[in-house]
Protein backbone atom coordinates (compact mmCIF):
# COMPACT_ATOMS: atom_id res chain seq x y z
CA UNK A 1 0.00 0.00 0.00
CA UNK A 2 2.70 2.56 0.93
CA UNK A 3 3.71 1.97 -3.05
CA UNK A 4 0.32 3.16 -4.37
CA UNK A 5 0.77 6.67 -4.47
CA UNK A 6 4.05 6.18 -6.70
CA UNK A 7 1.69 3.97 -9.01
CA UNK A 8 -0.39 6.77 -9.38
CA UNK A 9 1.92 9.27 -10.03
CA UNK A 10 3.35 6.72 -12.21
CA UNK A 11 0.92 6.29 -13.97
CA UNK A 12 -0.05 9.63 -14.44
CA UNK A 13 3.05 10.35 -15.70
CA UNK A 14 2.89 8.21 -18.53
CA UNK A 15 -0.52 9.23 -19.77
CA UNK A 16 1.08 12.54 -20.02
CA UNK A 17 4.28 11.72 -21.96
CA UNK A 18 2.13 9.26 -23.90
CA UNK A 19 -0.62 11.93 -24.91
CA UNK A 20 1.74 15.00 -25.33
CA UNK A 21 3.36 12.50 -28.32
CA UNK A 22 6.73 12.72 -26.66
CA UNK A 23 7.13 8.94 -26.63
CA UNK A 24 6.91 8.82 -30.48
CA UNK A 25 10.29 8.89 -32.37
CA UNK A 26 8.68 10.82 -35.00
CA UNK A 27 8.77 13.68 -32.61
CA UNK A 28 12.16 13.23 -31.38
CA UNK A 29 13.15 13.52 -35.16
CA UNK A 30 10.97 16.43 -35.75
CA UNK A 31 13.23 18.20 -32.66
CA UNK A 32 16.58 16.98 -33.53
CA UNK A 33 16.09 18.99 -36.86
CA UNK A 34 14.38 21.89 -35.17
CA UNK A 35 11.39 21.35 -37.41
CA UNK A 36 9.05 21.87 -34.49
CA UNK A 37 8.41 23.83 -31.40
CA UNK A 38 6.54 21.28 -29.68
CA UNK A 39 9.21 19.40 -27.58
CA UNK A 40 11.66 22.06 -26.68
CA UNK A 41 7.95 23.55 -25.76
CA UNK A 42 7.20 20.30 -23.43
CA UNK A 43 10.73 20.34 -22.14
CA UNK A 44 11.77 23.50 -21.24
CA UNK A 45 7.79 24.35 -19.56
CA UNK A 46 8.75 21.02 -17.45
CA UNK A 47 12.07 22.90 -16.37
CA UNK A 48 10.54 26.68 -15.55
CA UNK A 49 7.16 24.65 -13.72
CA UNK A 50 9.67 22.76 -11.94
CA UNK A 51 11.94 25.29 -10.78
CA UNK A 52 9.42 27.73 -9.33
CA UNK A 53 7.98 24.85 -7.40
CA UNK A 54 11.34 23.65 -5.88
CA UNK A 55 12.14 27.49 -5.18
CA UNK A 56 8.81 27.89 -3.45
CA UNK A 57 9.77 24.33 -1.28
CA UNK A 58 12.89 25.40 -0.69
CA UNK A 59 11.80 29.00 0.27
CA UNK A 60 8.86 27.87 2.35
CA UNK A 61 11.25 24.98 3.51
CA UNK A 62 8.31 22.20 3.19
CA UNK A 63 8.40 19.22 4.34
CA UNK A 64 7.14 15.78 3.12
CA UNK A 65 4.55 13.92 3.94
CA UNK A 66 5.92 11.94 6.30
CA UNK A 67 7.62 15.24 7.83
CA UNK A 68 10.60 14.62 6.51
CA UNK A 69 12.92 17.57 5.62
CA UNK A 70 13.06 17.90 1.72
CA UNK A 71 16.57 17.42 0.53
CA UNK A 72 17.86 17.19 -2.64
CA UNK A 73 21.16 16.23 -3.41
CA UNK A 74 23.91 18.66 -5.56
CA UNK A 75 24.99 16.72 -8.61
CA UNK A 76 28.93 16.37 -8.72
CA UNK A 77 30.96 16.70 -11.97
CA UNK A 78 33.10 14.01 -13.69
CA UNK A 79 33.95 12.85 -17.29
CA UNK A 80 31.18 10.36 -17.42
CA UNK A 81 28.06 13.02 -17.47
CA UNK A 82 29.16 14.66 -20.82
CA UNK A 83 30.70 10.81 -21.96
CA UNK A 84 27.70 9.22 -20.83
CA UNK A 85 25.59 12.15 -21.86
CA UNK A 86 26.80 11.73 -25.86
CA UNK A 87 26.48 8.31 -25.90
CA UNK A 88 23.07 8.21 -24.11
CA UNK A 89 22.31 11.35 -27.20
CA UNK A 90 22.75 9.15 -29.62
CA UNK A 91 20.77 6.22 -28.68
CA UNK A 92 18.25 8.80 -28.36
CA UNK A 93 18.13 10.32 -31.52
CA UNK A 94 18.01 5.82 -32.58
CA UNK A 95 15.18 4.74 -30.50
CA UNK A 96 13.64 8.07 -30.38
CA UNK A 97 12.97 7.65 -26.57
CA UNK A 98 14.06 7.86 -23.57
CA UNK A 99 13.72 5.86 -21.11
CA UNK A 100 10.59 6.70 -19.58
CA UNK A 101 8.78 6.83 -22.96
CA UNK A 102 10.25 3.57 -23.87
CA UNK A 103 8.38 2.31 -20.27
CA UNK A 104 4.93 4.13 -21.82
CA UNK A 105 5.73 2.67 -25.21
CA UNK A 106 5.49 -0.82 -23.82
CA UNK A 107 2.68 -0.18 -22.24
CA UNK A 108 1.27 1.22 -25.67
CA UNK A 109 1.83 -2.26 -26.91
CA UNK A 110 4.56 -1.93 -28.86
CA UNK A 111 6.70 -5.00 -28.87
CA UNK A 112 9.90 -2.96 -30.25
CA UNK A 113 9.60 -1.16 -27.05
CA UNK A 114 10.11 -4.68 -24.94
CA UNK A 115 13.41 -5.31 -27.27
CA UNK A 116 14.81 -1.82 -26.75
CA UNK A 117 14.03 -2.02 -22.64
CA UNK A 118 16.29 -5.26 -22.73
CA UNK A 119 18.94 -3.93 -24.66
CA UNK A 120 18.93 -0.82 -22.38
CA UNK A 121 19.10 -3.65 -19.21
CA UNK A 122 22.19 -4.71 -21.30
CA UNK A 123 23.35 -1.73 -21.43
CA UNK A 124 23.33 -0.42 -18.01
CA UNK A 125 24.54 -3.72 -16.79
CA UNK A 126 27.42 -3.46 -19.47
CA UNK A 127 28.12 -0.11 -17.77
CA UNK A 128 28.30 -1.51 -14.26
CA UNK A 129 30.56 -3.88 -15.68
CA UNK A 130 33.20 -1.97 -17.19
CA UNK A 131 32.54 0.88 -14.47
CA UNK A 132 36.28 0.95 -12.67
CA UNK A 133 37.65 0.67 -16.52
CA UNK A 134 36.13 3.90 -17.95
CA UNK A 135 37.65 7.20 -17.84
CA UNK A 136 35.64 9.92 -15.15
CA UNK B 1 -13.66 18.56 -21.98
CA UNK B 2 -13.57 15.11 -22.82
CA UNK B 3 -13.06 15.47 -26.34
CA UNK B 4 -10.43 17.57 -25.90
CA UNK B 5 -8.51 15.39 -23.69
CA UNK B 6 -8.69 12.68 -26.06
CA UNK B 7 -6.83 15.03 -28.34
CA UNK B 8 -3.11 15.28 -28.36
CA UNK B 9 -1.98 17.14 -25.45
CA UNK B 10 0.11 20.17 -26.73
CA UNK B 11 3.51 21.62 -24.92
CA UNK B 12 1.57 24.01 -22.45
CA UNK B 13 -0.24 21.42 -20.82
CA UNK B 14 1.63 18.37 -20.58
CA UNK B 15 4.65 20.51 -19.99
CA UNK B 16 3.76 22.03 -17.18
CA UNK B 17 2.26 19.07 -15.80
CA UNK B 18 5.54 17.19 -16.08
CA UNK B 19 7.02 19.91 -14.28
CA UNK B 20 4.85 19.45 -11.57
CA UNK B 21 5.60 15.80 -11.34
CA UNK B 22 9.10 16.96 -9.82
CA UNK B 23 7.33 18.51 -6.76
CA UNK B 24 4.84 15.64 -6.18
CA UNK B 25 7.82 13.38 -5.67
CA UNK B 26 9.27 15.43 -3.20
CA UNK B 27 6.02 15.96 -1.29
CA UNK B 28 5.11 12.61 -1.62
CA UNK B 29 7.72 10.80 -0.27
CA UNK B 30 10.94 12.75 -0.67
CA UNK B 31 11.84 11.03 -3.88
CA UNK B 32 13.92 12.61 -6.74
CA UNK B 33 12.08 12.15 -10.39
CA UNK B 34 14.27 10.20 -11.92
CA UNK B 35 13.96 7.10 -14.48
CA UNK B 36 16.55 5.52 -15.99
CA UNK B 37 17.47 4.65 -12.43
CA UNK B 38 15.00 1.81 -12.87
CA UNK B 39 17.17 -0.05 -15.14
CA UNK B 40 20.38 -0.54 -12.86
CA UNK B 41 17.48 -1.40 -9.73
CA UNK B 42 16.36 -3.84 -12.14
CA UNK B 43 19.87 -5.44 -12.84
CA UNK B 44 20.77 -5.93 -9.37
CA UNK B 45 17.78 -7.23 -8.44
CA UNK B 46 18.01 -9.86 -11.45
CA UNK B 47 21.59 -10.29 -12.51
CA UNK B 48 24.04 -8.46 -9.49
CA UNK B 49 26.90 -11.29 -10.81
CA UNK B 50 29.35 -9.85 -7.81
CA UNK B 51 29.25 -6.49 -9.73
CA UNK B 52 29.78 -3.53 -6.89
CA UNK B 53 27.76 -1.09 -8.54
CA UNK B 54 25.34 -3.27 -8.49
CA UNK B 55 25.44 -4.46 -5.29
CA UNK B 56 23.31 -2.04 -3.13
CA UNK B 57 19.95 -2.03 -1.34
CA UNK B 58 17.77 -2.43 -4.45
CA UNK B 59 14.76 -3.09 -2.10
CA UNK B 60 15.08 0.67 -0.33
CA UNK B 61 14.21 1.79 -4.29
CA UNK B 62 11.04 -0.48 -4.50
CA UNK B 63 9.41 3.53 -5.09
CA UNK B 64 11.05 3.69 -8.41
CA UNK B 65 10.39 0.47 -10.03
CA UNK B 66 6.45 1.42 -9.10
CA UNK B 67 6.58 4.51 -10.56
CA UNK B 68 8.25 2.69 -13.40
CA UNK B 69 5.10 0.37 -13.91
CA UNK B 70 2.86 3.42 -13.39
CA UNK B 71 4.49 4.58 -16.73
CA UNK B 72 4.03 1.75 -18.24
CA UNK B 73 0.11 1.70 -17.55
CA UNK B 74 -0.03 4.92 -18.21
CA UNK B 75 1.06 4.08 -21.74
CA UNK B 76 -1.81 1.84 -22.08
CA UNK B 77 -4.60 4.27 -21.00
CA UNK B 78 -3.23 7.07 -22.72
CA UNK B 79 -3.04 5.10 -25.91
CA UNK B 80 -5.78 3.00 -26.11
CA UNK B 81 -8.41 4.43 -24.03
CA UNK B 82 -7.75 8.20 -23.96
CA UNK B 83 -7.34 7.66 -28.41
CA UNK B 84 -4.86 8.90 -30.65
CA UNK B 85 -4.68 9.98 -34.43
CA UNK B 86 -3.37 6.86 -36.78
CA UNK B 87 -0.54 9.68 -37.28
CA UNK B 88 1.93 11.80 -35.26
CA UNK B 89 1.18 15.34 -36.22
CA UNK B 90 4.81 16.36 -36.92
CA UNK B 91 5.55 19.07 -39.22
CA UNK B 92 5.66 18.84 -43.53
CA UNK B 93 9.39 19.20 -43.61
CA UNK B 94 10.13 16.09 -40.89
CA UNK B 95 7.96 14.41 -43.04
CA UNK B 96 9.47 15.17 -46.35
CA UNK B 97 12.86 15.25 -44.56
CA UNK B 98 12.30 11.39 -43.50
CA UNK B 99 10.75 10.47 -46.95
CA UNK B 100 14.01 11.48 -48.69
CA UNK B 101 16.81 10.77 -46.46
CA UNK B 102 15.62 7.56 -44.41
CA UNK B 103 13.08 6.40 -47.26
CA UNK B 104 10.30 6.05 -45.27
CA UNK B 105 6.77 5.68 -46.56
CA UNK B 106 4.76 4.51 -43.71
CA UNK B 107 4.25 7.42 -40.91
CA UNK B 108 1.36 5.56 -39.22
CA UNK B 109 2.02 4.92 -35.33
CA UNK B 110 4.13 5.94 -32.68
CA UNK B 111 7.50 4.58 -34.31
CA UNK B 112 7.61 3.55 -38.10
CA UNK B 113 7.07 0.31 -38.82
CA UNK B 114 9.84 0.36 -41.49
CA UNK B 115 12.80 0.42 -38.84
CA UNK B 116 10.89 -1.17 -35.54
CA UNK B 117 9.24 -4.07 -36.65
CA UNK B 118 10.60 -7.06 -34.95
CA UNK B 119 10.45 -8.87 -38.35
CA UNK B 120 13.46 -6.21 -38.83
CA UNK B 121 15.82 -8.21 -36.08
CA UNK B 122 16.64 -10.60 -39.14
CA UNK B 123 18.72 -7.73 -40.28
CA UNK B 124 20.91 -4.38 -39.74
CA UNK B 125 18.23 -2.16 -39.16
CA UNK B 126 16.70 -4.46 -36.46
CA UNK B 127 19.83 -4.72 -34.37
CA UNK B 128 20.99 -1.07 -35.41
CA UNK B 129 17.65 0.72 -34.22
CA UNK B 130 16.30 -1.64 -31.37
CA UNK B 131 19.23 -3.35 -30.25
CA UNK B 132 22.10 -1.41 -30.70
CA UNK B 133 19.66 1.75 -29.99
CA UNK B 134 18.65 0.91 -26.83
CA UNK B 135 21.81 -0.47 -25.44
CA UNK B 136 23.41 3.23 -25.92
CA UNK B 137 20.57 4.41 -23.97
CA UNK B 138 20.82 2.18 -20.98
CA UNK B 139 24.75 2.48 -21.28
CA UNK B 140 24.58 6.13 -22.10
CA UNK B 141 22.36 7.18 -18.72
CA UNK B 142 23.96 5.48 -16.00
CA UNK B 143 27.80 6.61 -17.33
CA UNK B 144 26.06 10.25 -17.09
CA UNK B 145 24.03 9.66 -13.85
CA UNK B 146 20.80 10.32 -15.50
CA UNK B 147 18.72 10.99 -18.42
CA UNK B 148 16.10 12.78 -19.74
CA UNK B 149 13.96 13.11 -16.78
CA UNK B 150 16.77 13.12 -14.21
CA UNK B 151 19.18 15.54 -15.85
CA UNK B 152 17.09 17.87 -17.79
CA UNK B 153 14.29 18.14 -16.05
CA UNK B 154 14.96 16.99 -12.11
CA UNK B 155 18.58 18.34 -12.41
CA UNK B 156 18.15 21.69 -14.52
CA UNK B 157 14.96 22.81 -11.89
CA UNK B 158 17.44 22.41 -8.69
CA UNK B 159 19.84 24.88 -11.28
CA UNK B 160 22.38 22.18 -11.02
CA UNK B 161 25.11 23.14 -14.08
CA UNK B 162 26.41 19.80 -14.07
CA UNK B 163 22.70 18.58 -15.69
CA UNK B 164 23.44 21.90 -17.84
CA UNK B 165 26.62 19.32 -19.06
CA UNK B 166 24.97 16.55 -19.33
CA UNK B 167 21.92 18.14 -21.38
CA UNK B 168 24.47 19.83 -23.90
CA UNK B 169 25.94 16.42 -24.28
CA UNK B 170 22.61 14.39 -25.12
CA UNK B 171 22.31 16.97 -27.67
CA UNK B 172 24.91 17.02 -29.08
CA UNK B 173 24.88 12.88 -29.33
CA UNK B 174 21.17 13.15 -31.01
CA UNK B 175 22.29 15.91 -33.31
CA UNK B 176 25.60 14.09 -34.67
CA UNK B 177 23.51 10.48 -35.07
CA UNK B 178 20.65 12.98 -36.73
CA UNK B 179 22.56 15.00 -39.05
CA UNK B 180 25.54 12.74 -39.77
CA UNK B 181 25.69 9.16 -39.13
CA UNK B 182 21.79 8.98 -40.59
CA UNK B 183 22.68 10.34 -44.02
CA UNK B 184 26.14 7.62 -44.06
CA UNK B 185 23.98 5.29 -42.96
CA UNK B 186 20.95 5.15 -45.22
Amino acid sequence: MKYLKYLVLGTLFGIILTKSEVISWFRIQEMFRFQAFHMYGVIGSAIVVGMISIQLIKRNRLKSINGEEIKLADKKFNHGIWIGGFIFGLGWAITGACPGPLFAQLGSGLGAAAVMILAALAGTWTYSALREKLPY
Amino acid sequence: MLELLKQPWPWYVAGPLIGLTVPALLLIGNKALGISSSLRHVCAACVPAGIPFLTYNWRAEIWNLVFVLGVALGGFIGYHLMGHPDVVGISPETIQDLKTELHLTDFSGLLPRELFSLDNLANWKGWFFLVFGGFLVGFGTRYAGGCTSGHAISGLSNLQWVSLVAVIGFFAGGLLMTWVIYPVLF
